[in-house]
């Protein structure tokens, strides 16, 4: 029988951790009452990644052995996305290179926006990607600043091979209004912590959870992994205690060394317990916003046959110690730095140039003739090849999946550059195809001639007359993220 | 390969204003000065001239499109006046335009300008510009010295160069242009330097310093064509005429065939170079040139021009570099007039310059510096674009009966 429920996971951490020290030691003078938050580090995205990037990334992950073929829809669930009005989404399937009749939408509107895609998804009867995904922002010196993070994560949903199938789902929706961000305002506004701990947490929360297992008929203490989403310190704890389930069952919030990822959390937290669960156990999904989603899954034994990918873990693992809080704020646009002439540039983006090379930018893909085999970026009338001039031949070949190796650097100290120097060079992809590109996630130490890289879905540059924002593909070392 | 134009075109006249940061003057104004130096030295009347080509590269903050800022600035007598614009070779195509005129017979004198006003920027280098609507899109939009900056790392990895090395060999290029430009009233840079100061510098692009880079300056720089049976009618007598003449583009082999280009030399500068030889009629580079100038806008393109003007052995040019074979007093001095480094690089003029110095060196009138043994054969090299994707040419001037 074909079951529903999760087909794979994926997760994207960006690779900087700011270190909350850092920014307590900028900030004291005058938000002294904060010294209690500054342990630990939280995930920071760099200048040229946003939501839509970051969920790109995640994606990739959980697509690893998937044939895309196989995408029939996708949902990019976000607080923080780059577009009001561009189908967010649409970008995501482009940056995937899935068919034209894939499904796609954004959800946004709520912290809980990724788990209500989640369920939505579930009951699609469609094989979708569930994408969520936060780029943070919080004003210098507030708890949000210290507490969150950036982050995205990823779930392939629908009928087939399973490893975790769905037992149980529940709903609430409550006009809680525990933070607010109107409509084009960059910052929340929130109300008095101990109202939400107990109006919110306890009651709304708690209710929902004990609800949700009394509807299914769930004991709480056969919850093996249980992801309570909430950042404030013993929330979670607390909240499992009270229900029954058992201590070890909790999903680390991350809080130590991601920090809260707004719409993404919960959904990167069941991709953490994805990751430490073993077939045939019971997990538990809460996310919290304006009400509450619940939703219970169970593993199979397919989950233990599952392609290993970098996931939370490999992502964890690799970090980058950053202690730099100014070019956090620089990077945030909470600081206005002196960039110089270079950096006035106009980037305006033809709507109808990037339409044409929609595969190309969005997706890299290039061409390969059908006569020689020879692989280019990107595609033209005439081939490269100039031991056979083909007219015509070429068939589209993507490229973004291949492995690369770099034929020459440099590393450019006068280019203007939110985050100078700027690395970029020429790599060779593995079978054919060659690019030059700027390398993103290096330092002086992480760039030679041969050495192996991998595409990753950047920010190119932002019009900042119009607002745009240019994507494409950026190269990284090979080895960053695990795996 | 087809006849060439060795010995068909004979140079009637040049000039070459100062170069530098020229704040008082429009490109006007240096066009005019470069103009009055070539006019005088060719003795004809402007109206003799029947047709001219305009080289520029950059018109956002220049002179704007058209030949008809040179039209308007000469005074010309409505004459037909072409632009051209092939990145920082837009000196030599200028130049090649008149010589084709010439060689062909549709004109009997005709006039190349190069004229670049650089420093009205506002920053130091050359301006950000856009590539084109698709370019921007997925291409890198890089600084100059990054660029070509590039070179250096493949060059290091093939031919297993140290670091050190090749950054003092680079270095060595430098600190000879500085010499040179120190004896060149009208170079931009005049100030001598030592290694230790320029391995000392602020890094521009890994591995390029400040002293690796070509200053960006105001300049122009003409030439006035002919055939050498007018010029000898015209009364003179000691001629140098074009030996040969060759511009290659690059056609996207470097950019986009994986596996091909290694990204440590100049794949049209050898094709250009191959096609001049034959043309002149050199079999032996190393032997029959005296002189070179060549497109020095960084050190380590200098350094890898060596190679690809098949002057020194591949992988090798480093040491010659470093022996000071094309030091002043070397056996084929390079950039005796101190070179894009400190003559300085207003783009469209480069490839004029260059051509300006060869043409007074051959004819023994380069003052303080010039050659020794009294050149017969010297070339010129221009390039434009980045080493990845290029326009490179080649011009070989020579004594007439060479």
């Amino acid at each position: 029988m074909s079951e529903t429920g999760i087909l794979g996971f994926g997760a994207y951490i960006p690779k900087r951790r700011l270190q909350r020290a850092a920014i307590h030691a900028a900030n004291k003078w005058f938000a002294p009452g904060l010294g209690g938050l500054a342990k630990g580090e939280r995930a920071v995205a760099n200048w040229d990644e946003d939501a839509l990037t970051m969920a790109v990334e995640a994606a990739r992950d959980c697509l690893t052995g998937v044939d895309r073929a196989d995408v029939q829809g996708l949902t990019l669930a976000s607080t923080t996305l780059p577009f009001a009005d561009r189908l967010n989404a649409g970008v995501v399937k482009e940056a995937l290179t899935l068919d034209d009749d894939v499904r796609a939408a954004d959800a946004t509107g709520s912290l809980r926006a990724g788990t209500s895609a989640l369920l939505a998804a579930l009951g699609s009867g469609l094989t979708q990607l569930c994408l969520a995904a936060d780029l943070r922002k919080a004003r210098p010196a507030s708890e949000g600043e210290l507490t969150q993070g950036d982050g995205a994560a990823a779930l392939l949903v629908g009928r087939g091979e399973v490893i975790a199938r769905v037992i149980a789902t529940h709903g609430v929706t409550v006009d809680f209004v525990d933070h607010f961000r109107a409509t084009g305002v960059d910052f929340d506004y929130g109300w008095e912590s101990r109202w939400i701990r107990d109006e919110g947490y306890t009651k709304l929360l708690g209710g929902a959870l004990r609800d949700a297992l009394a509807k299914a008929e769930i004991a709480a203490d056969t919850i093996d992994h249980a992801v309570i989403p909430i950042s404030a310190r013993g929330v979670a704890a607390g909240l499992a205690k009270k229900l029954g389930i058992r201590a070890e069952a909790v999903i680390d919030p991350l809080q130590a060394n991601v920090g809260d990822t707004g719409a993404a959390h919960p959904l990167l937290l069941l991709v953490a317990a994805l990751e430490r669960a073993v077939p045939g156990q019971r997990i538990l999904l809460a996310g919290f916003g304006q009400g509450v989603d619940v939703m219970v899954f169970e593993t199979t034994d397919a989950l233990a046959r599952l392609p290993a990918r970098r996931g939370v873990a490999g992502h964890l693992a690799a970090r980058q110690e950053d202690g730099n809080y100014q070019r956090f704020l620089f990077h945030r646009g909470l600081l206005d730095m002196e960039r110089g002439m270079r950096a006035e540039l106009d980037q305006k983006q033809p709507g109808s140039t990037l339409y044409r090379h929609r595969k190309a930018v969005l997706g890299l893909v290039g061409g390969r003739c059908t006569e020689t085999g020879t692989v280019q970026f990107p595609r033209s009338d005439i081939s490269v090849n100039p031991n056979a001039r083909a007219i015509g031949t070429q068939e589209d070949y993507p490229l973004a999946e291949r492995p690369a190796r770099i034929v020459t650097y440099t590393a450019d100290s006068l280019s203007f550059s939110p985050d100078p120097p700027s690395y970029y060079g020429t790599i060779d992809f593995e079978g054919g195809g060659r690019l030059v590109t700027v390398f993103a996630e290096v330092g002086a130490d992480d760039v030679e001639v041969g050495k192996p890289m991998r595409m990753v879905f950047r920010i190119n540059a932002v019009d900042e007359q119009r607002d745009f924002i240019k994507y494409f593909w950026k190269a990284t070392p090979a080895d960053e993220g695990g795996q | 390969m087809a006849r060439g134009i060795k010995d068909k075109v004979a140079i009637l006249g040049m000039g070459c204003a100062r170069f530098g940061e020229r704040w008082q003057d429009d490109a006007d104004t240096l066009m005019v000065e470069a103009f009055e130096e070539a006019i005088a030295d060719a003795g004809i009347e402007t109206s003799q001239i029947d047709a001219a080509w305009l080289g520029v590269a950059f018109d956002a903050i220049n002179i704007g499109p058209s030949g008809i800022p040179l039209s308007i600035a000469l005074r010309l007598p409505n004459i037909g006046v072409t632009k051209v614009e092939n990145y920082c070779a837009s000196g030599t195509e200028s130049f090649r335009g008149a010589v084709y005129a010439v060689a062909s017979g549709a004109a009997d004198i005709a006039l190349a300008m190069g004229v670049e006003k650089l420093k009205d920027t506002g920053y130091g280098g050359l301006p950000v510009r856009s590539r084109g609507s698709t370019f921007d899109m997925v291409g890198v939009t890089g600084s100059a010295p990054g660029n070509f900056a590039q070179l250096a790392a493949a060059y290091r990895a093939k031919h297993g160069v140290g670091r050190d090395d090749l950054k003092r060999a680079m270095a060595h290029v430098s600190v000879k242009s500085h010499a040179n430009g120190a004896k060149n009233p009208k170079a931009h840079l005049r100030n001598v330097v030592d290694i230790d100061t320029v391995l000392g510098a602020p890094m521009i692009a890994e591995p390029l310093g400040l002293f690796d880079c070509c200053g960006v300056s105001d300049g122009a720089a003409c030439a006035i064509v002919t055939t050498p049976e007018i010029a000898r009618a015209l009364g003179k007598k000691d001629l140098v005429t074009i030996k040969a003449l060759q511009v290659a583009s690059s056609n996207g082999w470097e950019l986009q065939q994986a596996g091909g280009w290694d990204g440590s030399y100049f794949h049209t500068t050898r094709v250009a170079a191959a096609k001049a030889y034959e043309e002149a009629g050199i079999t032996r580079p190393r032997e029959q040139i005296d002189l070179m100038e060549v497109h020095d806008c960084f050190s380590i393109t200098e350094l890898v021009t060596m190679e690809d003007l098949f002057v020194s052995k591949e992988g090798e040019g480093w040491k010659d570099v470093r022996d000071g074979f094309f030091d002043a007093d070397g056996n084929i001095p390079c950039q005796i007039d101190g070179g894009l480094k400190c003559f300085g690089h207003p783009i469209g003029a480069s490839g004029l310059r260059m051509i300006y110095e060869n043409y007074l060196q051959l004819l023994g009138r380069a003052g303080d510096r010039q050659r020794k043994d009294p050149p017969a054969i010297a070339l010129s090299h221009n390039l434009g674009g980045s080493p990845i994707q290029n326009v490179s040419a080649v011009a070989i001037v020579g004594l007439a009966d060479a």
